[in-house]
């Protein structure tokens, strides 16, 4: 039998400290401006600078008052419904947030697929919320192409995560063919 | 065999790479608990009462000699030299070290295994019947539709993050030896007249703390659908199904809660727009993976032969009574499939030992093609043994303890680990197995009695499928005390249907006398050939429930 792998494969170093941040493109984006606005206990908008990405409503009462900018974008909550509707709606976005009021909420990676396959939207899907490194393969799979990191969550581990699988049965936003007819 | 080529090669490699990076960040304190626990549970790791246990995938229940010996080996190195066979015809080592298990499943890997998905809210190992390819009233193949379900379903981008576990089971023999009716999914494959594959999908069954048996989503789906229309259903349970309680967020609930016309017209919606998409299967993708299950090379076994294995039935009682129970009929004249019995009473339902796993292998080998499968019911089975060598096989069979001719009787009982081992039981299980082991020893006694499922579960989560034994026991807890509760009338054929509690719950100590009263109720009560869950539907519970309780 030959050695074993997972004991030759020598761990990394855990050595950059920086956590938090938006991830795109496999890199730490240096500047990003996107505040991720919430309603307040009560219910209310607070006050935003924009870039700013707002609920879904707001955004929509903004949009219908001919007051939308590429400054302003919707995020879409886990129980957001998706009807062809508001997919069409939302094509016009600057950008799309899709959140993830807890890491074992998956409803996100359904939501940011419908939104690439289904509404064919062209913009950056970023996945807000509790946005932990190991779970940003799947996003990625499902079509979310930015990731603005839960503030512990470690850069150096995110890049790594999303460069560990090479292969794929199933189709996904990154892999149109799957692997059964590529064999 | 399913055998991996490089890409299912790479992508296990690459996982576990991915699980020991992710250890080495949880050991560093870069994870916390609660961030770990999904990882670890999608890579078969619980935290249990006394260790970790890792639950390794047996997919479909399809084990080569090869690949038993490894776990044995792992068994040895790792562990307390013995595992469990799960009813999810699974393997789990109950005694590994947490920071040793990444370097389990680089070994797994080797032989073609993994811990995948053996645990957490995804898609777990899909079941089959344990006699498929060989059993005379199938008519399709499950095994390579249960690769293609296995491939779909793994490391699926989709559905990592499911409100609860999801569980699919596929049978295509006319008998349901898979229990379809008490799963998330359900699939029974059938032939058109035409020769080509149909599927029927139930959805909405599960066992746990609220039974159902699930309901037909759709008939007959052209086979080329299988995978849409797969993600379909969980794509809509994704959606919809309950995330606020884990209790009431199984696929069962939702589809209890919209009504099932309600659920087939959300899935229709959603698989018409995946329906003829790239998931669709082809031709090609069936061909190469029905080509991993060809038709072991059997010799001729000659008219003599059967002839000789027949007069030694007649003439050998012992051997007779081996055969009845724990040999079975087999599409190939002169072939038979064997049932090695994991219930005697020095180890619990299910275990094996690493010395046992190495002779099994060798058996596999000498009789079986080097392959073996693994029960729900807790078994291993040698699918292919030609008459003329069954009585050497059953010798020994004998020496290793593994001949007990009760297969289907009330002493082949399926028990969970239960509280010795799990952290979630309620109460023990292994032992009131074992007490009942002793007092219904007598094998006249237990072929009398006839075929009788005893399912034993520590807990609601029914990993025993205590509400689907004819006879089914669920240990609960009083104030921190371990009771039993009784149901009768279950059953996981093809007339699923789930137990009925008897009355209020007894000690352990009670528990044989109490079995030994509902067992007399049904040897006085039934008639002719009657099965006792026959009877039961027959006189209903009020006959038992007097005896009992008087």
């Amino acid at each position: 039998m030959p050695e074993v792998t997972a004991q030759m494969t020598s761990a990394r170093e855990l050595t950059d400290q920086r956590q938090g941040g938006v991830i795109r493109q496999n890199q730490l984006v240096s500047e990003d401006a996107w505040q991720v606005v919430r309603l307040d206990e009560d219910g209310n908008l607070p006050s935003y600078q924009q870039p700013a990405l707002l609920p879904l409503a707001e955004w929509q009462a903004l949009v219908a008052a001919g007051e939308g900018s590429d400054h302003l974008a919707p995020w879409l909550a886990s129980d957001t419904e998706l009807t062809p509707e508001l997919g069409k709606a939302l094509a016009d976005a600057p950008l799309l947030g899709v959140d993830f009021p807890n890491f074992n909420d998956g409803r996100g990676y359904t939501i940011a697929r419908l939104m690439r396959e289904r509404f064919g939207y062209q913009g950056e899907i970023r996945a807000i919320g509790d946005v932990l490194v190991d779970q940003l393969h799947y996003m990625s799979r499902c079509g979310i192409s930015a990731f603005a990191l839960r503030d512990d969550q470690y850069v150096e581990d995110a890049l790594h995560a999303l460069s560990l699988f090479s292969v794929s049965y199933q189709t996904g936003v990154d892999q149109k063919t799957p692997l059964f007819a590529r064999r | 065999m399913y055998r991996y080529d490089t890409y299912d090669q790479t992508l296990v490699d690459e996982r576990v790479a991915q699980f020991k990076d992710q250890m080495d960040r949880y050991l560093a304190g870069r994870l916390g608990d609660e961030e770990f626990r999904p990882l670890r549970l999608q890579n078969g790791l619980y935290i249990q009462r006394h260790a970790p246990m890792l639950r390794i995938a047996i997919p479909y229940g399809m084990l080569s000699a090869v690949q038993l010996r490894a776990m044995a080996a792992i068994s040895r190195r790792y562990d307390r030299s013995y595992g469990h066979f799960t009813t999810r015809q699974n393997l789990q080592l109950n005694w590994p070290k947490l920071e040793d298990v990444p370097a389990i499943l680089a070994e797994l890997a080797q032989v073609e295994m993994h811990a995948i998905q053996t645990s957490g809210n995804c898609i777990r190992n899909t079941t089959t019947d344990q006699f498929a390819g060989i059993a005379e009233d199938e008519t399709v193949d499950p095994r390579p539709w249960c690769e293609l379900i296995r491939q779909w379903s793994t490391l699926h981008p989709e559905f990592a993050y499911l409100p609860r576990k999801f569980k699919i089971a596929v049978t295509g023999a006319s008998a349901d030896r898979a229990a379809i009716q008490v799963h998330d999914i359900g699939i029974r494959l059938n032939r058109a007249d035409d020769g080509s594959v149909k599927a029927t999908i139930l959805a909405g069954g599960g066992l746990g703390r609220t039974p159902m048996v699930g309901d037909i989503v759709r008939e007959d789906l052209d086979w080329q659908h299988l995978l849409t229309y797969l993600d379909a259903i969980v794509r809509v349970y994704n959606q919809w199904g309950r995330r606020d309680n884990k209790y009431k967020a199984r696929i069962k609930i939702l589809v209890k809660a919209l009504g099932i016309e309600e659920f087939r017209r959300r899935v229709e919606e959603e698989w018409a727009h995946l329906k003829d998409g790239p998931e669709t299967l082809t031709d090609s993708a069936v061909t190469k993976a029905t080509s991993y299950f060809p038709e072991p090379e059997r010799r001729e076994v000659s008219a003599e032969a059967i002839e000789a294995y027949e007069t030694l039935r007649r003439e050998n009682r012992a051997f007779a009574r081996f055969v009845t129970n724990n040999v079975v009929g087999h599409k190939v004249p002169g072939y038979k499939a064997v049932t090695l019995s994991l219930k005697r009473r020095e180890l619990a339902p299910g275990d094996v030992t690493a010395d046992q796993m190495d002779a099994v292998a060798d058996l596999a080998e000498q009789y079986g093609f080097g392959e073996l499968r693994v029960t729900h019911e807790q078994n291993l089975v040698l699918s292919d043994v030609p008459v003329d060598e069954l009585e050497t096989l059953w010798k020994a069979l004998e020496e290793l303890g593994m001949a007990n001719p009760t297969v289907g009787t009330l002493a082949d009982m399926i028990c969970c680990p239960g509280g010795d081992f799990c952290s979630l039981a309620n109460a023990k299980s292994i032992p009131i197995a074992q007490a009942l082991q002793d007092r219904f020893e007598d094998l006249d006694f237990l072929y009398d009695l006839g075929p009788l499922d005893l399912n034993i579960s520590g807990c609601m989560n029914a990993c025993g499928h205590h509400h689907v034994g004819n006879i089914g026991i669920l240990g609960v807890d009083k104030k921190g005390q371990e009771f039993y509760q009784v149901s009768l009338g279950g059953r996981s054929d093809d007339n699923a249907t789930l137990g009925k509690i008897l009355g209020p719950s007894f000690n352990a100590e009670d528990m044989p006398n109490v079995i030994d009263k509902v067992l007399q109720v049904y040897v006085e009560q039934r008639l002719e050939d009657e099965v006792f869950v026959d009877t039961y539907h027959r006189i209903g519970m009020k006959p038992f429930k007097e005896r009992v309780y008087a």
